[in-house]
């Protein structure tokens, strides 16, 4: 009795205190998984030609990264040391298939252009980087604000992205279910005797990565904690 | 009571058990999700089989706009002899549907290897695949100005893994109406470009060569193209090979099904 009435206790407390609001807010700035660990860059890269497939693909990891934290987090116990990692894996390999399934039937436009990349969320270095790092030895509660916390820090770089390239990229801007929205008036285009042409080079990963590059720009010289010394 | 989690026994006992419930659980997604997929999957092939006649659909108007357009659903055999047709709305679930035969299924588990082993020797593939017991499906199509068109879709293999798309000819059986392709894993912006109009159109109002050595040839990057030929990707060679290859191999069975069908006629 008295030992549930301490997590209820401890639990109740952690979601205001301090420690905890660290594990959420954490991830967005100080230790973001993109921009200052630098993992988890692949699928940046490659999905952030459109906003609606950065939309789908940030929700996919927060799924996976909520349920793979909260699941390791309350097997912590019983998972045997030696087999961890492989538990971790087909933890993870599940909620992605489930994932990718539940793309096929009801998203199937966007699951053919993300193709592989939603099967890669298996290797996605953030997710098994936190399962390891914290679900392995934190209580369900904190692991699922340190899940929510990482997979936003993941979501809002790659929302970011997406926004740049896809609007000066594309010209327009699309969310999943209302199809891309273009902006400018087509008779505006080069093609249709107009003086705008959309900049090729946004489309490209090259672009995905000096995009992501000046976020970083910016996020240092704005917090200086994060600069090494050499 | 404790239980040592470290021993052999334990680690055994707990694998075992997370096998079975992540096992189960994938299962029950899979299967209850299934009807979805099929049917996006449906659509989808449709959409294609109406690109290849020039009608662009999407996915809220693709059950609409096949039954307008597609008119009639033959499968034929290797010999080119018709096996069963339909005009009845497309049940995606009804296996002797022509509509419902798996091509790409078809090609992975016997033409691949067949095609291999055969190495361009026609007489060889076709003894070899003699006995597999193959159907190939055939869509007629009528469009909008009355014009009679025979989708025929092409399975082969890239560089990476398979290619496959969609031939429409017209009535004439030997002029190119258009046509179609996809891929799934072909270098982008090398032979990922088979998929891009660019590469497409070229296809259109192309005759095949019935008389020559081949029906038709997707040439080598820059090499000049007459009304049998278009020009390849360069730096694709392989996949436009294997785009060369599909055509080829496919249509000649299709083929012999028109010659019988224009005998009958006489």
């Amino acid at each position: 009795m008295s030992t549930e009435t301490a997590v209820a206790t401890v639990k109740k407390e952690s979601l205001f205190s301090k420690k905890n609001r660290k594990l959420l807010v954490d991830p967005l700035d100080d230790s973001n998984p993109i921009t200052v660990q630098v993992l988890g860059i692949c699928s940046a890269l490659a999905i952030t030609v459109q906003l609606q497939q950065a939309v789908i693909m940030s929700l996919s990891v927060l799924f996976v990264m909520i349920g793979g934290n909260v699941i390791v987090s309350l097997l912590r116990n019983m998972i045997p040391d030696r087999i961890r990692i492989i538990v971790q894996l087909v933890v993870v390999a599940s909620l992605v298939i489930i994932v990718d399934q539940v793309l096929k039937a009801f998203q199937p436009d966007i699951s053919e252009k993300l193709s592989v990349f939603v099967g890669l969320i298996i290797t996605n270095c953030i997710i098994m980087g936190r399962l390891e790092a914290f679900a392995l030895a934190n209580k369900p509660g904190p692991s699922f604000l340190d899940a929510i916390g990482n997979a936003m820090g993941y979501a809002w770089i790659l929302l970011a992205v997406s926004i740049v390239r896809e609007v000066f990229g594309s010209g327009a801007i699309s969310l999943p279910g209302m199809g891309q929205v273009k902006f400018l008036p087509t008779e505006w285009f080069m093609s249709e005797g107009g003086f705008y042409e959309n900049n090729n080079l946004m489309i490209l990963p090259p672009m995905a990565l000096i995009t992501v590059g000046i976020i970083i720009w910016i996020q240092r010289s704005r917090n200086q904690a994060l600069i090494e010394e050499n | 009571m404790a239980i040592d989690k470290n021993s052999t026994g334990y680690t055994f006992i707990f694998s075992i058990a997370m096998v079975v419930v992540v096992g189960t659980a994938l299962a029950f997604t899979a299967l209850s999700l299934k009807d979805r997929q099929d049917a996006n999957a449906a659509d989808k092939k449709m959409m294609n089989i109406l690109g290849a006649i020039g009608v662009s659909a999407d996915r809220t108007n693709a059950n609409a706009l096949f039954a307008e357009y597609v008119v009639e659903r033959v499968a034929i055999d290797l010999d080119g002899r018709q096996v069963s047709a339909t005009s009845l709305a497309v049940d995606p679930k009804d296996k002797a549907d022509p509509f419902s035969i798996d091509v790409k299924k078809d090609y992975r588990a016997s033409i691949k290897s067949a095609v291999k082993a055969a190495d361009g020797d026609e007489a060889a593939l076709a003894a070899a695949l003699s006995d597999k017991d193959l159907e190939f499906p055939l869509f007629r199509c009528v469009t909008d100005a009355g014009q009679n068109l025979y989708v025929i879709p092409v399975v082969g293999s890239g560089l990476w893994g398979p290619i496959w798309g969609y031939v429409a000819l017209e009535d004439d059986m030997t002029t190119i109406f258009g046509a179609n392709f996809d891929h799934k894993t072909e270098t982008p912006g090398l032979g990922a470009e088979i998929k891009e109009s660019f590469f497409t159109v070229k296809f259109k109002g192309k005759k095949l060569n019935k008389e020559g050595k081949a029906l038709f040839s997707v040439l080598k990057g820059g090499a000049p193209t007459d009304e049998n030929s278009v020009d390849g990707i360069t730096g694709g060679t392989i996949t436009s090979k294997g785009v060369d290859e599909m055509i080829n191999r496919t249509l000649q069975v299709y083929l012999r099904y028109f010659e019988s069908q224009t005998r009958a006629q006489r």
